[in-house]
């Protein structure tokens, strides 16, 4: 029986997305070949799926791209509470990244993996570009947004609310449950080291994958930590974002 | 003109003290505003700055702050508070001294702050946290004077920034309020005069002999290239010998370890000999400390960690290994020899390498010469501006125009304008964004024409941001099952780091084991040769005032002063080519080893012609020179690559070369770096505290991530303009180049020879090379990932 992990070779390129006409006034137009040759495939129970060096899940038989904890207004939410007073812009450099790999992949079902919001405050204090925005890309999209340990509550912008998501093979949920077969959830912000730089990374062995946290200005949980090692089998492979998706041992 | 108290002055003549001239015309000029007093090491200045503070106060003062003493140090606050208290207490007088650093209890301080000392003994960063609290008004209420120690270390760095705002709230507070400035060092009294405050006397004292100062004749030459001195090794252990008590300078924590370890090898009469630097751990540097206290140790091999401080009354040698870089570095470290006035103190130069020897024989007659140097430092950074206001705002509200009329009075931000100002206020209030995204959540409010903070509860985490220093992020070297600390390595260091490497420190070789919660552990492994010795540490570009002196001695005819071996050296040079002067720029291009080259002799300090290198290589890729790499040092850059370059005109355009770096800038490792230090001191990012740093998830992202989202959605936000103008004077040094190609004008002396010559053979030696490649770090990065993969089966 073949392992249910593994490398196996780079899958085929995607055309060059047109540009949509929901392009927002900020986004630029996608490098050429943004996510093509520079993604990782992995054969994942039955399934090839892309890790994009973005940090996004594509799952291209089902036209699916799933994302996780994009904690869209952090900004807002730590200056509202007397801390610093970040750059504003998380929230658009997310949706660009994410409107970029919807258009690269093509894909018509989203899947939110929790934690979208930073509280729910930050949903109501998202400004009106963002809000537009999101709004454009969840239009003509099947749209789940899991509830996450930071945003429990349903939101009003669109899209479905569930605590879990079942598309045979695959659970998608939040936190991953250590007892779960084929399961894809994030939550836990992982990250690697590689010759000298620590980079967000997907973790992945044969019962599940985490995705890295996906938003702009987030923080990451080294994956040598007790949380995760408890959680990923000896055999687990780290897969590195940044220019090119890239897949080590997973670092303890 | 004050006397001193009956007591006082019963006391100094019991024991048989007589007053120095200066420490009379203190108390003279007691009723001056502002006086900075120049006097040698030795002489009785600090005692000189407090005798008018111990006038006015008398034997039964009042209660309540009078004088507020500011030093860089910690170690010498706690050592000037023994110092004053001897005559104090032997005398009878009433005083209270006491101080306040980050190492004072916290009973302490509140009480500190409920019931102020007569003299209080601090630091800038102490002084920045009194200042913020809500009764700062109350605690300084009577504050007479301020006295400054150590002002010129101070005037360097942004801490001395920050205390010049910080005198003038409180000159503010108290209108009478007198200041005092010691130094031993200046290059530019006025100058420093006027960073004490905006108008101020100088008093001079006599400056005692001159310093006894030489080379170190060795036997052996010193080698083409490289750093260490190593070669001095039976010269230095004999001049160890000859004297009670060395101290050993090196100019970078590496060095220092490497020196050490050889030191030791060839010690075989075992003197007693200690190592002492920033990044051993504090019971190893106490352990030294004591130790030379005691007199137990014949030297000690040291850094800049040693520059400052306490009086060591026994060192009567001081060594300085490898080329001193800056004039007023070298005599500071010499005053650490003999601590007595109207003594010489002693001195040797140890050039690491043949144009080093040009260095240190520059350096000699500028020390004898009595200039020192000194770059100016330019308008106050904005940074620590911001920073200032956020404290500020902690205090209490405030107006903006009186705030800005205050700052104005602080020397490095008289010339600040409203506009600028204005700036920094709205960053501090807003974030000062172009998407006006925090109207409901600003820091600061106006209401009724005050600035308050929005959140009252805000202050407490702003005070603990607070202060210039920043340090950087380090890891605890332990032996593994000991425990015991060896002392602190960098985190990029670390992050290189696979078991089984060696690296040196505390003059130990050990070996890399793993890494432990935050905790670098090791074994020992004597006898190893060690692979890795890396501390960043601070690289010194060498002064403008040194690169000057250096080509005036390239134009004498000949060079009786210098060692034979160096002048045949520069003899040669003139013979094949010609010597680098202050009025062109001398190009060499020759092929060799199959390779084109370019020397650039700039003479333009380490960090400058490295900035040139890759500007330079810019120019030729788009040229079709096909560059591949080069290395800079403090005097030249040298470039290789497969074309030569016949008509340097295009390549030097100063326009070009402005419009390379700004392209160039826009990714760099160096401005991230810059910007994070930026962007902590004026209050964006909170420092990363190792308690906060433990519980890890979502703690802590990248600044580099602020870096890149403020550079692509808000490019002319104010922090990105600091962080320009910061990199711009500091470590890109484009300043220097730019005074270069305005001296030098269209006169650049390209000279085409068959073969290497004598000056730029020694750039062959020099580590550091830089390949000139695209997308390099990627391409390591995949190749570590598939050797990892490899490794474990999987590819």
């Amino acid at each position: 029986m073949p392992k249910p992990v593994g490398a196996c070779a780079r899958g085929e390129t995607n055309a060059c997305a047109k540009h949509s006409i929901f392009s927002p006034p900020l986004a630029a137009s996608p490098p050429p070949g943004h996510t093509s040759a520079m993604h990782h495939a992995l054969f994942f129970h039955g399934e090839t799926l892309h890790l994009l060096p973005s940090g996004a899940l594509s799952w291209p038989a089902r036209r699916l791209l799933a994302v996780s904890d994009l904690h869209f207004g952090k900004s807002e939410r730590l200056a509202r509470r007397g801390g610093s007073l970040l750059p504003p812009y998380e929230t658009l450099a997310t949706l660009e990244k994410l409107d970029r790999d919807l258009e690269a992949t093509s894909a018509d079902t989203v899947i939110c993996l929790g934690d979208s919001f930073d509280d729910l405050a930050a949903a109501d204090g998202i400004d009106e570009t963002s809000r537009l925005w999101l709004a454009r890309l969840i239009a003509g999209r099947d749209w789940t947004w899991i509830t996450g340990n930071h945003d429990p509550g349903p939101i009003e912008i669109g899209g479905s609310h569930r605590a879990q998501l079942h598309l045979a093979p695959f659970t998608f949920r939040h936190i991953a449950e250590p007892a779960e077969r084929a399961e894809i959830s994030g939550h836990y912000h992982p990250k690697a080291r590689l010759a000298g730089r620590s980079r967000p990374c997907f973790l992945a062995d044969a019962a599940r994958m985490i995705l890295p946290a996906y938003g702009a200005y987030t923080g990451g949980l080294h994956s040598g930590h007790a949380a995760l090692t408890a959680l990923m089998a000896l055999d687990a492979l780290a897969i590195l974002t940044g220019s090119r998706a890239l897949a080590i041992p997973m670092p303890r | 003109m004050t006397t001193l108290p009956p007591a006082l002055s019963d006391w100094f003549a019991a024991k048989g003290w007589t007053q120095h001239p200066h420490q009379l015309d203190m108390l003279v000029r007691s009723g001056d505003p502002a006086t900075l007093l120049i006097a040698p090491t030795g002489g009785g200045k600090t005692l000189a700055g407090f005798l008018p503070t111990l006038a006015e106060l008398g034997p039964n003062p009042s209660p309540g702050l009078h004088t507020l003493y500011v030093s860089p140090l910690k170690a010498l606050t706690a050592d000037i508070r023994r110092n004053l208290r001897t005559p104090i207490e032997g005398a009878g007088l009433q005083i209270r001294v006491e101080d306040r650093t980050g190492d004072t209890s916290h009973t302490q301080r509140r009480r500190q702050r409920a019931d102020p000392p007569h003299i209080l003994l601090t630091t800038p960063e102490s002084l920045a946290l009194l200042l913020s609290y809500e009764d700062a008004p109350r605690i300084f209420a009577g504050l007479q004077r301020v006295i400054v120690d150590e002002i010129h270390a101070l005037a360097e760095s942004k801490r001395g920034d920050q205390l010049t705002l910080q005198l003038a709230r409180l000159q503010s507070l108290n209108p009478n309020l007198r200041r005092i400035g010691l130094s031993a060092t200046v290059e530019n009294p006025p100058a420093l005069a006027r960073f004490l405050a905006p108008e101020s006397t100088i008093l001079q004292a006599d400056p005692g002999p001159d310093p006894d100062i030489s080379m170190l004749e060795t036997e052996a030459p010193p080698p083409w290239s490289g750093g260490g001195g190593r070669y001095a090794i039976p010269a230095i252990l004999n001049e160890i010998t000859r004297h009670r008590t060395t101290l050993i300078f090196h100019n970078t924590r590496a060095q220092a370890e490497l020196f050490f370890h050889d030191l030791w090898l060839q010690n075989s009469e075992s003197l007693p000999i200690g190592i002492h630097h920033g990044s051993l751990s504090r019971e190893q540097r106490d352990r030294v400390e004591q130790a030379m206290t005691a007199g137990a140790l014949r030297a000690v091999v040291c850094t800049g960690s040693l520059d400052l401080g306490i009086d060591w009354g026994d060192v009567d040698l001081v060594i300085q290994v490898g080329a001193p870089k800056n004039v007023k570095r070298l005599v500071q470290r010499i005053g650490r020899a003999n601590h007595r006035y109207n003594a010489p103190s002693k001195a040797l130069l140890v050039p690491a390498n043949r144009f080093e020897v040009v260095e240190c024989h520059a350096a000699l007659d500028a020390v004898r010469a009595h200039t020192l140097d000194g770059e100016p430092r330019g308008p106050g950074p904005r940074d620590v501006l911001c920073q200032h206001i956020l404290a500020t705002a902690c205090a209490g509200p405030f107006e903006a125009d009186a705030l800005h009329a205050e700052v104005t009075t602080a020397g490095p931000y008289s010339l600040l304008t409203k506009a600028e100002f204005e700036a920094c206020l709205d960053f501090v209030a807003t974030g000062g964004y172009a998407l006006k995204a925090y109207d409901r959540w600003q820091r600061l409010k106006l209401t009724n024409g005050r600035w308050h903070l929005r959140d009252p509860r805000a202050a407490a985490l702003i005070r603990q941001n607070l202060g210039t220093i920043l340090d950087i992020d380090t890891l605890k070297v332990r032996l593994r099952n000991h425990g015991t600390p060896l002392g602190e390595v960098e985190e990029d260091f670390a992050a290189t780091l696979t078991p089984g490497d060696t690296f040196l420190i505390g003059g130990q070789i050990v070996r890399y084991e793993g890494l432990r919660e935050l905790t670098v552990e090791v074994s020992r492994a004597p006898g190893r040769d060690p692979k890795v010795a890396v501390f960043s540490g601070t690289k010194f570009a060498t002064s403008t005032l040194l690169t000057d002196r250096i080509l005036e001695i390239f134009q004498q005819d000949r060079w009786p002063d210098l060692p034979a071996h160096t002048a045949s050296w520069l003899a040669r040079q003139r013979e094949v080519s010609r010597l680098p002067d202050p009025h062109s720029l001398l190009l060499e291009s020759f092929p060799h080893d199959g390779r084109e080259h370019l020397v650039v002799y700039g003479f333009s300090g380490r960090n400058a012609q490295q900035t040139l290198g890759l500007l330079l290589t810019k120019q030729m890729e788009s040229q079709g020179l096909a560059p591949l790499g080069f290395v800079a040092t403090d005097y030249a850059t040298l470039i290789w690559g497969l074309d030569p370059v016949t008509d340097p005109a295009p390549i030097f355009d100063p326009g070009t070369l402005r419009a390379g770096l700004e392209s160039w800038l826009s990714g760099n490792a160096v401005m991230k770096r810059t910007f994070r230090a930026s962007a902590i001191i004026a209050g964006l990012i909170e420092r990363s505290n190792q308690g906060r740093r433990k519980t890890g998830r979502q703690a802590t992202f990248s600044s580099d991530i602020l870096y890149d989202t403020l550079r692509k959605y808000d490019p002319d936000h104010l922090l990105l303009q600091i962080t320009r103008e910061e990199a711009m004077r500091g470590l890109i040094d484009f300043s220097r180049i730019e005074t270069l190609l305005a001296r030098v004008g269209s006169r650049i002396d390209l000279k085409r020879l068959p073969r290497v010559t004598p000056l730029a053979a020694p750039l062959f030696f020099e580590p550091g090379r830089i390949p000139v490649q695209g997308e390099g770090r990627d391409r390591l990065a995949s190749e570590a990932a598939r050797t990892l993969m490899e490794a474990a089966g999987l590819a």
